[in-house]
């Protein structure tokens, strides 16, 4: 089985407003207290885009920067996947609102920001970056499928992969098409080769019907089960805690996604 | 190091040329395409589609009713036909389902069953609708969901979406997925339906024309929306497997802007270069590119600029665009059917609407039909968000 490498990390969601701040908690130093989200700024937009980025963006940009610049590389030469359960729900809102009017007065800027790949998009511009990137889906399996993708590109093409899984709540009316409890955010930089930064070596397996790895603390399991993205939170936990074994995370109906992990510091 | 060529076992496509790839291949060589004045639900826009006829009477029913979307439909007709699900069972027996992934491209999955949620909002609370089920028709996911149920497959499978380029994008993912050893073959390619969303979206950012689309044309003034549902089964050959295959991918992002095209196609190129050299072939060495070819007039300026800088202005090309209309989420894999379809019956199809190129743009832009031999072909797709991805497809054995 191939060993990729983690070298950096971002995360965002209440009470989580970056990874260095979010360690205590998932060491289990403090028990999670539900806060509301602190803005999310990331700097690399310009004001122009800032303008034009909706929650679900800047969400996504914010986890990636930090992980980007926790890991000591330079974006500009790293390719991406992203990964959303719902994509961007305040975009589709806007759009069905505005079918419903009677000119169907769709804003253009919402009709361009409606793609899966909009965060992705502006990534590459922000970034200057030519590299490829993919944005995906896979229900619940989100963050999954993305690990998985990320691992198919290190093993296949050889290359440094930036992992970005976001997933924000819908507004009403369609809030009430999904069980979200808040937005959630988590970036992984994940590398062939283990580097001084590296914090942990991860190996992927699929494996078929099994229980999935929930959390103690109530908070957090409320987090994890209200949001595609924050099903990543049993593995962030571990690799927090440094811990050695191995985490089954949710991916298809029928199948788990068993990541084994050993620290690297 | 070019990568190993892995086998297109069977395919299919259901567009506006019709259903299954005989239609489409009879009408490509015909000189018949499938465009019409918009006629799509209540859209009273001045503009011609490629629509699907009879998806409004062939619900899906049965054990997946819950997944009946306009957009499962599609991928229910193209699962229908050409032998498809037939040989996917085969496969899956010689395999086991566990062993075949699904990899399917959209870029509105089933976002029309949730505009028509939106028109039948409670009027005093707002409220959808009861029983609106995004999880089985809008989801980003569900194509990729319901193909795997209807199949029997139990492999890995992913929702990819990056606009246009997103079923051209699922080839390179199932490539490394297999390669990767977490399957041994796998269902590959794009649904992706006309909506409301698209039709009053694209005409926002002025990019419909009011006629047939006019790839490469000097008065062309838009695109033409399409829909369709395009699959493939891709296997490792063995020693003694013919036919059609898929040789490299290239993929790159624009880092330009959201909605409009690198105007020097620096992105476009780069995916260009990377599937020929992924494919280890020479750009002098293929036939024929279908080209994205969109027909807006910035959208064809940069691809042409691109395609010369890797290609020369030798290689003829063309833009399929004009007879199916633009099918975005499922463009790649419809114009990878299409390449698949020349390759085997020795044809390149001509650029139907287009009368006078641009004296501006210097790709060699068929606009005739013509019959001859062809070993290799490149067919690009790219996106809004700067996504690009170009695919190269050849003759095995």
């Amino acid at each position: 089985m191939t060993t990729v490498y983690l070298d950096g990390l971002g995360l965002f969601g209440p009470g989580l407003a970056g990874w260095r701040e979010g360690i205590a908690l998932l060491q289990g130093m403090h028990s999670y207290q539900e806060e509301q989200i602190p803005a999310v700024t990331p700097s690399l937009l310009s004001p122009n885009e800032r303008r034009r980025a909706t929650g679900a963006i800047r969400l996504a940009l914010q986890v990636a920067e930090e992980a980007i610049k926790n890991s000591g590389l330079k974006a500009q030469t790293i390719r991406s996947v992203f990964a959303s359960s719902g994509g961007d729900g305040e975009i589709i809102d806007k759009i069905c609102t505005a079918l419903t009017l009677p000119e169907r007065p769709i804003s253009p800027t919402h009709f361009h920001n409606s793609v899966h790949n909009t965060p992705a998009g502006y990534w590459a511009i922000a970034t200057g970056c030519h590299q490829a990137s993919v944005s995906l889906s896979a229900y619940d399996g989100s963050f999954s499928a993305g690990l998985l993708e990320a691992l198919t590109l290190i093993l296949v093409e050889g290359d440094t992969v930036l992992l970005v899984a976001y997933d924000y709540p819908p507004p009403f009316p369609l809030s009430g098409t999904r069980f979200f409890t808040a937005p959630f955010a988590t970036a992984l930089v994940l590398s062939p080769d283990r580097g001084d930064l590296s914090l942990a070596a991860l190996t992927l397996e699929l494996i078929g019907q099994g229980e999935e790895d929930t959390l103690d603390d109530v908070g957090l399991e409320r987090l994890r089960t209200g949001n595609p993205a924050a099903r990543s939170l049993p593995l962030l936990q571990a690799i927090a805690r440094g811990s050695v074994g191995s985490v089954v995370l949710p991916y298809l109906a029928d199948s788990r996604l068993a990541v084994g992990l050993a620290p690297c510091q | 190091m070019p990568i190993k060529p892995l086998l297109i076992s069977a395919y299919t496509t259901v567009n506006a040329l019709g259903r299954g790839i005989d239609e489409s291949a009879f009408k490509l060589r015909q000189g018949k395409g499938g465009l019409r004045p918009c006629d799509f639900a209540d859209a009273a826009l001045n503009t011609w589609i490629g629509r699907v006829e009879g998806l409004e009477e062939q619900p899906v029913t049965g054990e997946l009713a819950a997944f009946d979307s306009r957009n499962n439909r599609l991928a229910q007709a193209g699962l229908t036909q050409d032998g498809f699900a037939e040989a996917v069972a085969a496969a899956r027996t010689r395999l086991g389902p566990s062993r075949i992934g699904v990899f399917i491209g959209t870029s509105t999955s089933g976002i029309l069953e949730t505009e028509g949620a939106y028109r039948k909002r409670d009027p005093a609370s707002g409220r959808l609708p009861n029983g609106i089920s995004a999880r089985y028709t809008h989801d980003i996911f569900v194509a990729a969901e319901f193909i795997r149920l209807y199949l029997g497959l139990k492999g890995p499978a992913t929702g990819i979406s990056t606009a246009c380029s997103s079923s051209a994008k699922a080839f390179a993912t199932a490539y490394r997925y297999m390669q990767a050893g977490l399957c041994d073959a796998a269902v590959v390619g794009g649904v992706d339906s006309l909506c409301l969303t698209t039709l009053y979206g694209f005409k926002s950012l002025d990019l419909t024309s009011s006629r047939p689309c006019r790839p490469w044309d000097a008065e062309r003034d838009g695109l033409s929306l399409g829909e369709a549902a395009s699959l493939a089964l891709l296997t490792w050959p063995a020693a003694d497997d013919h036919g059609t295959a898929l040789l490299g991918y290239g993929e790159s992002s624009d880092a330009y802007h959201m909605s409009a095209a690198h105007p020097q196609g620096t992105g476009a190129a780069l995916a260009m270069q990377e599937a020929l050299a992924k494919a280890g072939l020479d750009a002098a060495q293929v036939d024929y590119i279908n080209l994205h070819g969109t027909a807006t007039p910035s959208n064809d300026a940069a691809e042409d600029k691109a395609v010369v800088r890797v290609f020369g202005a030798a290689t003829p090309c063309s833009s399929t665009k004009g007879w199916t209309g633009h099918t975005l989420g499922a463009a790649g894999a419809t114009e990878a059917v299409i390449a698949c379809l020349c390759i085997e019956h020795g044809f390149i199809p001509g650029t139907l609407n287009t009368r006078q190129p641009d004296p501006g743009l210097l790709a060699n832009i068929l606009l005739e039909t013509r019959e001859q031999p062809v070993n290799y072909v490149l067919s690009n797709s790219f996106g809004f968000g700067g996504s690009n991805c170009s695919l190269l497809f050849g003759r095995l054995g």
